[in-house]
């Protein structure tokens, strides 16, 4: 539907689920697509799947260095970056009361100061081509909080402020920077769910069911095309109606 | 004009897609060239791209004029 033929994707976190999807509705596009994880194995995987226009960047996002490292390899390596998709993120839930500095630092810094670290690499080359796409997978409880996840929350929300801001800031340039916003999605992570959690969650969603990587991964596919040039420090919610804002 | 100031006219005429015969010593980024505040961070990065710097944000704040960044680049280029 939407033709992303030549362009250049770096996406983080394409081991999980929904990076996966994502991973693989770019390439679809027609997109060459760089997978950066921290789960080799299943990286190559998933290169092997996919077949061309693949690359593989393995990295610690927790590690600054590393991830100056990976912006620096990923542009070499596909040629400049047209599309970052930012997905990668932890949880360490916990309530608040007893959350520890260190489940609070880790989730701040894997989900938020990467971000903005890799972003700020990557944006620079993509301001001087006038052109480029950042789209941050932020989540429905960045807006909604949710018990539990004070840490997460707060990630979630702070990428969407940060994102406004960029996107004011380059917009003159041709940069779009947006993020999308899933619901509850079908991951292994929801697979782990019994009946009745699922059951309860279910009656938050006025669809009736858990979304699907591939319609998160919709979502990217057309910020990430032309079509979508005058999008932007927007959040696009993937949620079945659970949350309407 | 000293090689310097040649490379900096240089990058100015493509940053800003101004005419080079406007890049003249005395031209304010800002006032006589038409640029916002991030074209003058993206000059400062291309300086430090262009001669192989790093030039500190306080150092970056000085550097108003086409004469300035010739003058500092000057002083510190590797």
């Amino acid at each position: 539907m939407f033709d992303l033929s030549g362009k250049k994707a770096l996406v983080t976190g394409a081991s999980g689920g929904i990076g996966e999807s994502i991973a693989r509705a770019l390439h679809a596009a027609g997109a060459i697509v760089g997978l950066h994880g921290t789960r080799e194995e299943k990286l190559q995987a998933l290169a092997a799947d996919l077949g061309d226009r693949v690359h593989v960047f393995p990295a610690n996002l927790g590690d600054g260095a590393a991830v100056k490292a990976l912006a620096e390899t990923a542009e070499k390596e596909l040629g400049g970056i047209d599309i970052l998709v930012n997905n990668a993120g932890i949880t360490k839930d916990g309530l608040f009361v007893r959350m520890s500095d260190d489940d609070w630092d880790s989730v701040l810094d894997i989900n938020l100061k990467s971000v903005f670290q890799l972003t700020r690499d990557v944006v620079y080359p993509m301001m001087r081509r006038k052109g480029g796409r950042i789209i941050n997978i932020t989540s429905v409880v960045g807006v909604t909080g949710n018990p539990g996840q004070g840490n997460y929350c707060a990630s979630k929300a702070g990428m969407i402020g940060m994102s406004k801001s960029l996107a004011m800031e380059i917009a003159s340039r041709g940069v779009t920077v947006n993020c999308v916003a899933p619901g509850f999605i079908e991951t292994p992570m929801t697979d782990a769910l019994n009946d009745k959690q699922k059951e309860a969650i279910l009656g938050s969603v006025p669809a009736k069911r858990l979304g699907t990587g591939d319609e998160v991964a919709s979502a990217v596919v057309y910020l990430a095309s032309n079509e979508a040039s005058y999008i932007t420090g927007q959040t696009v919610h993937v949620n079945g109606g659970m949350a309407m804002i | 004009m000293s090689d310097t100031a040649e490379r900096v006219t240089k990058i100015v005429v493509e940053h800003l897609g101004v005419e080079e015969d406007k890049v003249v010593l005395n031209a304010s980024f800002i006032d006589d060239l038409g640029a916002d505040s991030l074209d003058t961070v993206e000059l400062v990065m291309a300086f430090e791209e262009e001669f192989g710097v790093e030039i500190p944000d306080d150092s970056a704040e000085t550097i108003q004029t086409v004469k300035d960044a010739v003058d500092y680049l000057e002083k510190n280029k590797a």
